[in-house]
């Protein structure tokens, strides 16, 4: 219908917001010896793997390219594609539901699951169901969900949240994870060590009796087919497969992003997707399902199209590649600021270097306006990134955005203050020199160490978490003059 | 107005607004296929080198005597092994201690208490070490080669291929389909890999032909 144009599409709702800005969050991590250990190691380590399995192949940036090319392709045309994939899911006797956002698609799920009559279900692990807040809505339907996924269930135990797209728990290490599971796990080993393989098993026993008797279950998708109505889960635990299968009912809840438009399309994502997250050549379980196959699996399979703000990205000329994102994960685990910081800080269930653009590209930049800021600017998540989402450049623009936003603001900020006295002295040479010799009162402070390491208010917010350099004793004008003056 | 045309009407104003990117023609210069046909000498080599990276077990077998390596794969398994409806005949060993259970729909709970399941595959590919299963009647139900905690999976040498995209190309996508690529593993506590979590934890590969 030709009303849209014109109109705004609604931003995200759910978890993509914090409660605080990213350097009040981030203030406390940074604090945390523990999780910076934690997470210095397990970046280190995945860093390694991943970068020897990409060194194996040696039409990597050809697959990269033509990934990039592919979710390009498919963002121009996203109407069709999911228009046939929904008419291929219904011709194989799945049905189809469109969520316009998180509330919507919440609402949806809460309904299919009570017409089950079931009062649980089980969870595959899936980060739109996390952005939806699906398992609150559900509690509040009084219907519990299970995660099956370990790292999941370390987070659901320890009544915690999800710090890292495919890692949620890598901000606990195994004497953290021992100590949740004897406190909540009914009935566990009280002599449980914190070795990783026993601990695994104690969650092996945990879930078994859930699988086997769960008539529900709850994932995401990696990949839709639109042109085959294919639907697959990309895992490695077996809580996917366990979860696609066993169950009466199957309800995905699926980005809308997320469609491809062939199956041989997957041949490119399917070798990008695994070396890029953990690590490995191929990860160890892939389901594949098709609406419904009489005799195998889930008799009855609904699939939930979300949107929740991801038309509004689309909208964005420049911001609609973040939406190519698949979910790997790789910027995280490169980003030198996600590496001290960890992934609560971010505020959003999309944490690191990908999240910082594409948080408050869903919820608009005003909701998430200190996110563009979370980077360096180092270039290394572009590097990293198998589908070449150029995230500097988009948090850049992110930047600007939120700048010219503030512009429109009755009272000015700090900065905006800042910016405009900056502008003023710098516009004039004779008003810049002048500054430059004032700034030489500076040399008063950090006179033993060399730099300045508390400055006053308002200034006091740089040196927070940074040292200043002690200004030099000539400014560059003078130096000039002493030099080279007699020359001019 | 439903959800479904708002969503779409969202999309296609989305398109307009970016000024209707044409779709990219998509570069599909990486490899599409290997460099040695299916079943070739070198592959067999690097898919039991993937394999064995990957934790699984790899046995050889003649392709007149598929039983002699299924008899080894399966000679600790006591108690009952489930197999698809369509096993091929000769796969099954004469004196097993196992019994044998031809899977007629088991309960899950059923599955729980079988100890190992023998089947065949779709299709493997080398360069990832991983083995497809399409629910043919060799290789039967999704669940049956998911709950049990020992897998024999017989690969014939003709069904390697060497890359992802010619894997694919053997399979019709409608079909449920699970890719296997070792036993279930989990690297969640520290990054740590431990194999065998919900899946099979032993993964037995008996490559013949």
């Amino acid at each position: 219908m030709s009303t849209f144009l014109g109109i705004p599409a609604p931003r995200g709702v759910g978890h993509l917001r914090g409660d605080r800005s990213f350097p009040d969050a981030a203030r406390g991590a940074l604090a945390d010896s523990q999780l910076r250990r934690n997470l210095g190691h397990a970046t280190r380590v995945i860093r390694g793997k991943r970068a020897a399995v990409v060194g194996e192949l040696d039409d990597w940036e050809q697959l990269r390219l033509a990934g990039s090319a592919l979710k390009a392709a498919t963002m121009a045309r996203l109407d069709e594609h999911l228009e046939r994939l929904e008419q291929e899911v219904t011709a194989r006797g799945g049905t189809v539901h469109w969520a316009r956002d998180a509330n919507e698609a919440n609402a949806i799920v809460t309904r299919l699951v009570q017409e089950t009559g079931a009062s649980e279900v089980v969870k595959v692990k899936s980060m739109a169901t996390q952005e939806i807040g699906l398992n609150e809505a559900l509690e509040a339907a009084g219907i519990e969900a299970h995660e099956t996924d370990l790292a999941e269930l370390i987070v659901q135990l320890g009544g915690d949240l999800p710090s890292h797209i495919l890692v949620p728990a890598i901000h606990r290490n195994r004497a953290e994870i021992r100590e949740i599971f004897l406190r909540e796990m009914p009935g566990v080993d009280p002599e449980l060590t914190a070795e990783p393989r026993k601990l695994a098993m104690a969650a092996r026993a945990h879930l078994r009796e859930r699988f086997l008797r769960a008539k529900v279950a709850i994932s995401g998708a990696n990949f839709g087919v639109a042109d085959t109505g294919t639907l697959l889960v990309v895992e490695s635990e077996g809580n996917g497969r366990m979860c696609l299968t066993l169950p009466e009912t199957l309800i995905t809840v699926m980005g809308i992003e997320k469609v491809v438009p062939t199956w041989q399309d997957l041949e490119v994502f399917l070798q990008l997707l695994p070396r890029s997250s953990t690590g490995e050549r191929m990860n160890p379980y892939t389901s594949a399902w098709t609406g419904v196959t009489p005799g195998d699996g889930p008799q009855a399979f609904h699939l939930v199209l979300l949107d929740n703000g991801r038309t509004a990205v689309l909208g964005d000329d420049l911001g609609r590649s973040a939406l190519h994102c698949i979910k790997c994960s790789a910027c995280l685990n490169v980003c030198p600021v996600y590496e001290r910081t960890g992934g609560h800080a971010y505020g959003s269930v999309y944490p690191g270097p990908i999240g910082a653009v594409l948080s408050p590209q869903l919820t608009g930049v005003e909701d998430n306006a200190s996110l563009p800021y979370a980077s360096s600017l180092c270039g290394a998540c572009f590097d990293a990134c198998p589908v070449r989402i150029d995230i500097p450049s988009l948090l850049v623009k992110l930047r600007a955005q939120h700048v010219d936003e503030q512009r429109k603001r009755a009272v000015p900020s700090a900065e905006a203050i800042a910016m405009a006295a900056a502008s003023w002295v710098m516009s004039s040479p004779r008003r810049f020199a002048a500054a430059e010799k004032g700034s030489r009162a500076g040399r008063l402070l950090g006179r033993r160490a060399g730099r300045i390491r508390t400055l006053p208010p308002p200034l006091s917010a740089w040196t927070a978490s940074r040292d200043a350099p002690r200004p030099p004793s000539e400014t560059f004008r003078e130096w000039w003059a002493r030099e080279r003056g007699g020359d001019s | 107005m439903t959800a479904r045309d708002e969503v779409l009407g969202r999309i296609r104003a989305a398109n307009a607004a970016a000024g209707h990117p044409a779709p990219q023609e998509v570069p599909r210069d990486y490899h599409r296929a290997g460099a040695h046909p299916a079943g070739a000498p070198e592959l067999l080599e690097l898919f039991r080198d993937r394999l064995v990276d990957y934790k699984a077990t790899v046995l050889e077998a003649p392709a007149d005597d598929v039983a002699k390596a299924v008899r080894a794969a399966l000679a600790d398994a006591t108690g009952r092994v489930v197999v698809p409806p369509g096993l091929p005949d000769g796969w099954w060993p004469d004196g097993l201690a196992a019994t044998r259970v031809t899977d007629d729909g088991l309960s899950p709970a059923d599955l729980d208490t079988a100890a190992a399941v023998l089947t065949g595959c779709a299709a493997a590919c080398a360069t990832t070490g991983t083995i497809a299963l399409d629910g043919s009647p060799d290789q039967g139900r999704r669940a049956i080669t998911l709950v049990p905690d020992v897998h024999v999976c017989v690969v014939r040498t003709d069904q390697v291929v060497q890359t992802v995209p010619e894997m694919l190309a053997a399979l019709e996508p409608t079909r449920p389909i699970t890719f296997v690529s070792g036993p279930s593993a989990t690297s969640d506590i520290e990054l740590e890999r431990v194999e065998g979590v919900h899946g099979p934890r032993t993964l037995i590969v008996v490559l013949t032909g």
